[in-house]
């Protein structure tokens, strides 16, 4: 499927071709595949338990949103979100644990795949009720405006996600109150296994943001650079007009749902046709061509990741369980919890 | 000490609490320019400006979501429901991600978060305004719940719950808005978790909280003078849910009665009877007996609705049959 971006402001376009800013997108993206991919081993090896979503496929449309961001910036996300946990600068080890469902994992094992968190990162969690994390994220705005600082806020949804009431209540606030948000919607085509064509009237998401008279960009989501151009200038609308946007980035998910989907609802030929406009290789294949990167310059960037997700999984597994005695440990916040 | 109405305490727990503490601000349906619907938030936006007195969309999931974002980034918003029906429309963010959040982030983050909402009927409003829901939240783990039935009490409690770190539902009730009290000036706190007898007796215990307690307290008065002698324990504290002066006090009458303006069934009294079975069986002579409201849609009907809701005379031939004095 071919993508029709909208015609974005190609400024910056010059921006993203210095060989440090593309490695680091070619590296954060790699990581992220390796790292969902030893996550399927590990889930296949009862490692892993409940649910399990995976970002495979939709690398560029992660990296190149949360890599326009600052440390202090805020990420809210769905429960198909270790890869933004990672892009947002969580170690991929506390990741890995929180997987395992060990005490230092991100949420200490009371989360699991879908509700990663980090305070010092500000990735405001992995939510996993469809469309739900739209409203807090404009919590997090309206207290950003509230201080007057200049922090924004990315707040990451499915295609599925657009059809809910809460995210055209957090779409009107969000403009209505001038806050300081972009909506990243990750358009993989399915929510579940439900095409979009089958659940919204739109499919082109993008449009749905013109009722709110709100900016709004359609991206082809499996090219990085794209991505990144196009969140580069509404997160600085953001945060330096208070502006509210909405970003659609078209991508795919290799992978089914959840692990435990068939995957019966979509063709084998639309899988593959996908996977030839990989992101990895799609921005490996740029960077020779720029004669930024070579061969063997790639094979070793796989061996380092690949190492350092070994090493993710060994502290997950060496990590220890929660105590049981913690079962009611911050139910509330203080003391007097009941 | 002054002698304050309901929505008048309230009114003074949240100037006090906004001038004390910066982070504090309101949000909800007219609660700035229209000055609220019971009142309870009159003359804040003047005082403290738009940005602290935020007048929303009616959206009931955007407000409390909203505040949910804001408590995790660092303010203490206090989010006003017109009336606890609305606040179905907002459950998910209210049970699922307010009172979830910071377990299922391993502690990682807090809520300190109040939502006030209003719930009770006897104002005509039909099935869609008129219901009391505080046992809804009172069985989520992570959410405080405090429903106060003196004006003393709800300007002392709502400034506990402004200052606590975790979400708590701020019960009130329409039909309490108007009842006056002696209220402490300034800093007056009551704690979140402390339920207490407002009137000793020796012969059976009354639980209510909310506009039943003022219903019990009446009875209690009634019954009073006709040689009955009834303790009145308010179970303003429903989340935690402080049982020890309900304990205390059927060890010393033997009887108890439970009242509430929700339904009965899986309702406040049956949690207070489970655990006084629990708790002090020994002590008790006659079964637990729960007075709550009838169990059907609140209807609009005057004479039907009169009916539909627990009143005093209820309490009183309850607490004559339990005594054996019908």
């Amino acid at each position: 499927m071919k993508v029709e971006q909208r015609a974005a402001d190609s400024k910056s376009k010059e921006a993203l071709t210095d060989k440090t800013s593309l490695l680091n997108l070619y590296r954060e993206m790699l990581l992220i595949r390796r790292f969902e991919e030893k996550t399927a081993e590990m889930y296949q090896l009862a490692k892993i338990g409940g649910f399990c979503h995976l970002n495979i496929g939709e690398e560029a449309t992660i990296v190149g949103t949360i890599s326009a961001l600052r440390r202090t910036d805020y990420v809210y996300s769905t429960y198909r979100e270790h890869g933004h946990a990672i892009a947002k600068g969580i170690d991929p080890k506390a990741v890995m644990a929180e997987l395992f469902g060990k005490e230092t994992g991100t949420s200490h094992g009371r989360g699991g795949s879908m509700h990663l968190f980090s305070e010092e990162n500000r990735f405001y969690g992995g939510y996993a009720i469809v469309g739900e994390a739209l409203p807090i994220a404009c919590g997090s705005g309206y207290a950003i405006n509230y201080k007057e600082t200049d922090e924004v806020v990315m707040s990451s949804f499915g295609d599925g996600a657009t059809n809910i009431g809460a995210f055209h209540e957090s779409l009107n606030v969000a403009k209505l109150w001038h806050l300081p948000i972009v909506f990243v919607c990750v358009n993989n085509l399915y929510g579940m296994g439900t095409a979009v064509n089958r659940a919204s009237a739109v499919t082109e998401i993008w449009k749905k943001a013109c009722a709110y008279d709100m900016t709004s960009e359609r991206v082809d989501g499996m090219d990085v650079l794209a991505v990144r151009r196009i969140t580069d200038q509404l997160v600085a609308r953001a945060r330096e007009k208070h502006e509210p946007s909405l970003l659609e980035c078209v991508t795919y998910r290799y992978r089914g749902h959840s692990m435990s989907d068939p995957d019966t609802y979509r063709g084998k030929d639309e899988i593959k046709e996908w996977q030839t406009r990989d992101p990895i290789l799609s921005l490996g294949e740029h960077m020779k061509k720029q004669k930024l990167l070579t061969d063997e310059e790639i094979e070793r960037i796989d061996e380092e990741i690949t190492s350092q997700v070994e090493d993710a999984v060994k502290f997950a597994e060496e990590s220890p369980d929660p105590d049981p005695k913690d079962l009611y440990r911050d139910v509330y916040a203080g003391e007097g919890a009941a | 000490m002054a002698v304050l109405a309901m929505r008048d305490a309230l009114n003074q727990a949240l100037r006090e609490e906004m001038k004390r503490d910066e982070s504090v601000f309101l949000l909800g349906e007219d609660i700035g320019l229209y000055d609220g619907s019971f009142k309870v938030t009159r003359g804040l936006m003047k005082e403290f400006g738009e940005k602290r007195v935020l007048d929303t969309p009616i959206a009931e999931e955007i407000i409390i979501g909203t505040a949910i974002g804001a408590a995790m980034s660092g303010l203490r918003p206090v989010a006003e429901m017109m009336t606890v029906n609305f606040i179905m429309v907002a459950m998910d963010q209210v049970v699922n991600a307010a009172a979830h959040i910071r377990y299922m982030f391993g502690g990682g983050t807090k809520v300190p978060l109040v939502i006030r909402t209003p719930g009770g009927g006897g104002h005509q409003l039909g099935a869609q305004h008129s219901h009391s829901h505080e046992n809804w939240f009172a069985h989520v783990p992570g959410l405080k719940v405090v429903a106060p039935g003196t004006p003393a009490d709800a300007k002392g409690m709502l400034k506990s719950a402004i200052r606590d770190d975790n979400p708590v539902m701020f019960i009130e009730n329409e039909g309490t808005y108007a009842i006056k009290g002696e209220v402490p000036d300034g800093e007056h706190l009551v704690p979140l978790d402390k339920n207490e007898v407002k009137r000793p007796g020796d012969d059976i215990t009354i639980c209510a909280h909310s506009r039943m307690l003022i219903v019990a307290m009446d009875a209690a008065t009634e019954l009073e003078k006709e040689g009955i002698s009834a303790e009145v324990v308010d179970m303003r504290a429903l989340r935690p849910l402080d049982m020890a002066p309900v304990v205390e006090s059927v060890k010393k009458t033997s009887r108890l009665i439970t009242v509430e303006e929700g339904w009965r069934s899986y309702g406040v009294g049956s949690e207070i009877a489970s655990r006084v079975y629990e708790e002090a069986f020994d002590y008790l002579d006659a079964p637990v007996a729960r007075i709550a409201a009838a169990e059907v849609p609140a209807p609009y009907n005057k004479r039907l609705e009169k009916i539909a809701f627990p009143g005093k005379a209820d309490v009183i031939v309850t607490a004559k049959a339990l005594l054996g004095k019908n």
